[in-house]
């Protein structure tokens, strides 16, 4: 009961099998490396985006 | 107030600290209305995003420890402050960190900015200190489970008996009251140093002679 109250609170179920991903000796979580690929796509748009007003 | 007394009034100490604090900070540079121009980038904006996330991570966290555990875990309110307080620690690590690569990429410390990059790089490892310990206070079996691992490693370098991560009420303690109480001074040193010598401006392209990687802000003291 309580587990269905928090998957709808959280809208995203966290309470399911966690994924690893693995190369060789390397070995990271899913939900990491995709909050590291968000941060790292978040950076380079930081810098390619052109801020809003910056021309005048 | 006669000369005598002006004069002990000047050497008193708040009246040396008032000194000071003009000196090294004046209104105008405390709380500037325009920012020089390079700052009209996307990559300038992580560092207050860090801690609009901050104040959201201390607001809901001021909620759940009036509350407790109990209503954290049970009641539909408790459960979305306990979310709120998480995901905002995450964006406000996703932001910090974004924040950091920024300023290690233009070598932030340049123009005598080395404390202000010291002060940011402590800031983001007391935060990994509150965090881990806000894992620990969760009075679940996850946080069961984090301190049952993280004993072991804590012991081997010799201070489990000092910091004891199965001790849920020194790890509360820890997580509301000291670490919070030192990234709120930490940070409130950072953005003061920040206001005093100005914001970093980007690394100068090659052709530029290598002497211009200070600010161009005009300071007071000439630096």
């Amino acid at each position: 009961m309580m587990v269905g109250t928090f998957d709808t609170i959280l809208a995203v179920g966290l309470n399911g099998k966690t994924y690893y991903i693995h190369w060789g000796w390397f070995q990271i979580s899913a939900a990491n490396l995709v909050v590291i690929v968000m941060m790292v796509l978040v950076f380079v748009l930081a810098i390619v985006v052109p801020f809003p007003g910056r021309r005048r | 107030m006669t000369t005598t007394e002006r004069g002990a009034a000047k050497r008193s100490w708040t009246a040396g600290l008032r000194r000071a604090g003009m000196q090294a900070l004046p209104p105008e540079r405390l709380l500037p209305d325009e920012q020089p121009v390079y700052v009209a980038s996307w990559v300038y904006v992580f560092g207050v995003l860090t801690i609009a996330a901050l104040v959201i991570v201390i607001g809901s966290g001021v909620v759940l420890a009036l509350k407790g555990p109990t209503w954290w875990h049970v009641s539909s309110v408790g459960l979305f402050f306990n979310s709120v307080h998480v995901w905002s620690v995450e964006l406000f690590f996703f932001f910090m960190v974004v924040h950091l690569w920024a300023k290690f990429f233009m070598a932030a410390w340049r123009g005598r900015r080395a404390l202000t990059w010291v002060t940011g790089a402590v800031s983001f490892v007391v935060s990994i200190g509150a965090a881990f310990t806000g894992y620990l206070s969760q009075q679940n079996f996850a946080s069961q489970w984090i301190a049952s691992q993280a004993k072991d490693g804590l012991n081997s370098v010799g201070i489990g008996a000092f910091f004891n991560v199965l001790d849920f009420g020194q790890m509360f303690t820890w997580h509301v009251v000291l670490l919070p109480l030192g990234i709120v001074v930490l940070v409130v040193a950072h953005v003061l140093l920040v206001r005093k010598h100005g914001v970093v401006p980007p690394l100068p392209i090659r052709s530029e002679p290598a002497t211009q990687t200070t600010a161009p802000v005009p300071e007071r003291d000439g630096r």
